[in-house]
């Protein structure tokens, strides 16, 4: 009798998600095959494409890791001649150092603006063109009303969108369905000269759905290599949180 | 088609412009004034001064001598031709095809216009009394030939001279009516030559010799045998659409929908040729004369009226109607062949020569300009700085591939910023550095690489780059410029950001 309790709680589960705008239908496994053990932390355990991901750091350090880290899902994006376009304040991307994390610098268009709000604009507009593999904006601050405006965008397109918020003032409500924090680890190179391979820690402090974690990953060989040390957020506290 | 011509003389140009601006002058006489050889000559004068015996090439000081109260203000040489060009551009809205006839006309090619107001009658009545309402003397006539209209308009009475009847009506007309110069016509008055119907059937040979070929190419262009270019003021655009509007629109939604109307048209005739715009603007002729335009410009060619509109109504409401405008036209300035996208089976249809993606890039080059949209190039320099450059266009390819062999941080500064630095010599990585006060202990470090400059390109000190990673694991691009050196300088910088 238990069990078919648990079976029809999985089922409704599994009923709500779509009503909550989650797309099963768009799911490109070469992300999924990147992202390793994190893809557990979603809904179906799949990378939810056609989404709004919000990305929070303080210095242009970590924007770098941020950068570093999209690449994992954005390179999969772009794989088949896709475009990105790539919304700043600053002109502070070196292309050439993207075609190492595997994503063809030529195939991003970068649009630099000084207004926020003709970033989000343009961002929006963008997010509304299906011609897109992926758009990055960079911001400060993202409204709720602002985040939901480009949640409705993607309803459409499916376009996925990142948006990277440095040092904002407040950690407001969003519509995005996650927020990440990556921030740079000691390399893990003990008894060798030189600099090791990146690694970062990955924090998923929101997602809708799913279950918030922290990972450790290295960039190896044009691959994401995953550090088991620190696992996931113990069920107690997630069940604070809610 | 048989061709029709209209000219109008404007007999008090300058004069009548004064009184324009100064109503004051309007009953008074006046006369404008150049210096010529040391004194004052009159070069116009204006009807209540011309009334009492002044006249064009009179010095003022005998001008005075005739009225007292005379008033003389400056003359200014470039006006007539600033007035023409302006009246000309108003004119836009009668044909496409205006011209200037210095020193105080206008030509019209009216060709095919005059039945949309009624007839021709009622098309130059039209003119004459808009023109009039300015406060211009105008005079006008509508011939098969510029010569017959020239004449009659300054010569003549008639307003219309029918199809094939203008050599009748030049016989009785005088000599100077053929626009000759003064020498000739005296030359013709003198030998009792005083109309044309007098000379106009005489042999040619005998004309040529004795006037010149001045006149008998006056003559043949009057009397249509030879023909007669004009310059209109603004190039005939082979890609125009007009749309002349009944009453003087004045709101948003009247300009949208001319707009539309305008697109769709063209967008029509373009997608029959198999071209599309990469360039367009559309102009609104308001009803006090000024002209309000607004202009797109496309990354790809394009005739896809939908999205032509869409760049369009962004700037829509930079048009200030003001008491209406009553005529809209839209040029392609810009056609190019339009190259039709072959449709991909499977999907990755995200690609660079997707129209989506080029009509969203018009979207927001159009709003926010065109000079904030890049793309990256490699280019073939060691150089950080120097090892990409900016795309042309969306459809450029590749020439060079994307050196990947050296670490390059994702993030750079633009401009390398300086760094206090702890660094054994000769060439070690540094063990401390201090970047916007913040002190950072290096770790581990890799290098150094160096890259020369290119002594072809600039001269200076070469660098030499480190990528540290301090204790918190973020990794940094450092270099030092030059030698340790007694002589030279050498500095610390700071020039990006590994992953």
């Amino acid at each position: 009798m238990a069990a078919t309790k648990a079976d029809i709680i999985t089922q409704l589960r599994k009923d709500i998600l779509p009503l909550q705008g989650f797309k099963t239908a768009l799911k490109n496994t070469a992300v999924d095959a990147n992202l390793g053990p994190i893809k557990n932390a979603f809904p179906n355990a799949s990378f939810p494409l056609g989404a709004i991901h919000e990305f929070i750091f303080s210095e242009a350090e970590d924007l770098a890791t941020t950068v570093g880290f999209i690449s994992g899902i954005l390179a999969p994006l772009m794989h088949n001649a896709g475009v990105s376009i790539w919304i700043s304040s600053s002109k502070s991307v070196f292309p050439p150092a993207l075609q190492s994390f595997g994503i063809a610098p030529d195939k991003i268009i970068f649009i630099q603006l000084k207004k926020e709000k003709e970033i989000l604009w343009s961002m929006e507009e963008a997010l509304k063109c299906s011609g897109v593999a992926a758009v990055i904006g960079e911001m400060q601050e993202l409204s709720f009303t602002a985040s939901r405006r480009l949640q409705l965008a993607v309803e459409q397109s499916h376009v996925t969108g990142f948006v990277f918020r440095r040092n904002p003032r407040n950690l407001n409500t969003t519509a995005c369905i996650t927020r990440w924090k990556i921030t740079s680890s000691l390399s893990g190179l003990t008894d060798m000269p030189g600099i090791g391979f990146p690694r970062w820690n990955v924090e998923l402090l929101k997602v809708r759905n799913g279950k918030p974690g922290k990972w450790q990953i290295e960039f190896f060989g044009g691959n994401f290599r995953y550090i088991p040390v620190i696992t996931a957020i113990p069920l107690e506290q997630q069940k604070k949180t809610g | 088609m048989q061709k029709r011509f209209a000219t109008i003389w404007f007999p008090h140009l300058t004069t009548d412009w004064f009184i324009r601006r100064q109503s004051r002058l309007k009953e008074i006489p006046f006369v404008l004034a150049a210096p010529d050889h040391g004194r004052m000559v009159v070069t116009a004068a204006n009807v209540p001064a011309q009334t009492q015996g002044i006249y064009k090439g009179m010095v003022v000081a005998d001008a005075r001598a005739i009225i007292l109260s005379l008033e003389v203000l400056d003359d200014q040489p470039e006006l007539p031709g600033k007035l023409l060009k302006g009246i000309a551009e108003w004119c836009i809205r009668y044909t496409p095809v205006v011209a200037i006839d210095p020193p105080d006309g206008l030509i019209l090619d009216v060709t095919g216009c005059t039945h949309l107001w009624g007839s021709e009658r009622q098309y130059l009545t039209d003119i004459i009394k808009r023109i009039k309402n300015f406060g211009y003397h105008i005079r006008a006539a509508i011939a098969d030939t510029i010569g017959a209209a020239w004449a009659v308009t300054r010569y003549g009475h008639e307003l219309i001279i029918e199809s094939n009847t203008h050599q009748g009506a030049l016989q009785l007309l005088p000599p100077a009516a053929l626009r000759v110069e003064a020498a000739t016509t005296e030359l013709l008055e003198k030998l009792g030559l005083r109309h044309v119907k007098d000379f106009m059937n005489m042999p040619k040979s005998a004309l040529r010799r004795r006037f010149g070929t001045n006149l008998l190419l006056r003559l043949g262009q009057a009397l249509g045998y030879e023909e007669e270019g004009i310059i209109p003021v603004q190039p005939i655009e082979p890609y125009q659409e007009r749309l002349p509007c009944l009453e003087a629109i004045g709101t948003a939604t009247g300009i949208e929908m001319a707009l539309q109307q305008l697109l769709n048209t063209l967008c029509h005739r373009l997608q029959q040729e198999q071209k599309g715009l990469r360039m367009a603007v559309f102009k609104g002729y308001r009803v006090d004369g000024k002209i309000e335009s607004i202009s797109i410009g496309t990354n790809r060619p394009s005739c896809n009226s939908k999205h032509l509109f869409k760049l369009f109504e962004i700037k829509i409401e930079t048009i200030e109607p003001a008491a209406g405008i009553e005529l809209f036209t839209l040029n392609a300035l810009k056609v190019e062949a339009l190259s039709t996208v072959q449709e991909t089976l499977w999907n990755g249809k995200e690609k660079l020569d997707d129209m989506a993606l080029s009509e969203l890039l018009d979207r927001i080059g159009g709003k926010l300009g065109n000079d904030c949209i890049y793309r990256f190039m490699p280019d073939e320099h060691y150089w950080p700085e120097r090892s990409f450059k900016k795309a042309l266009d969306l459809d450029e390819k590749l020439q060079t591939n994307w050196q990947v062999n050296k670490p390059r941080p994702l993030q750079i500064l633009y401009k390398p910023e300086m760094i206090e630095v702890t660094a054994p010599v000769p060439d070690y990585p540094p063990m401390l550095f201090r970047y916007k006060g913040k002190l950072h202990k290096v770790i581990r470090a890799d290098g150094p690489e160096r890259i020369e400059q290119e002594w072809w390109l600039q001269q200076g000190q070469h660098r030499d780059y480190y990528s540290v990673e301090d204790e918190e694991g973020r990794r940094y691009w450092l270099f030092r410029s030059g030698h340790y050196d007694a002589e030279a300088s050498y500095q610390w910088f700071i020039h990006g950001f590994f992953a």
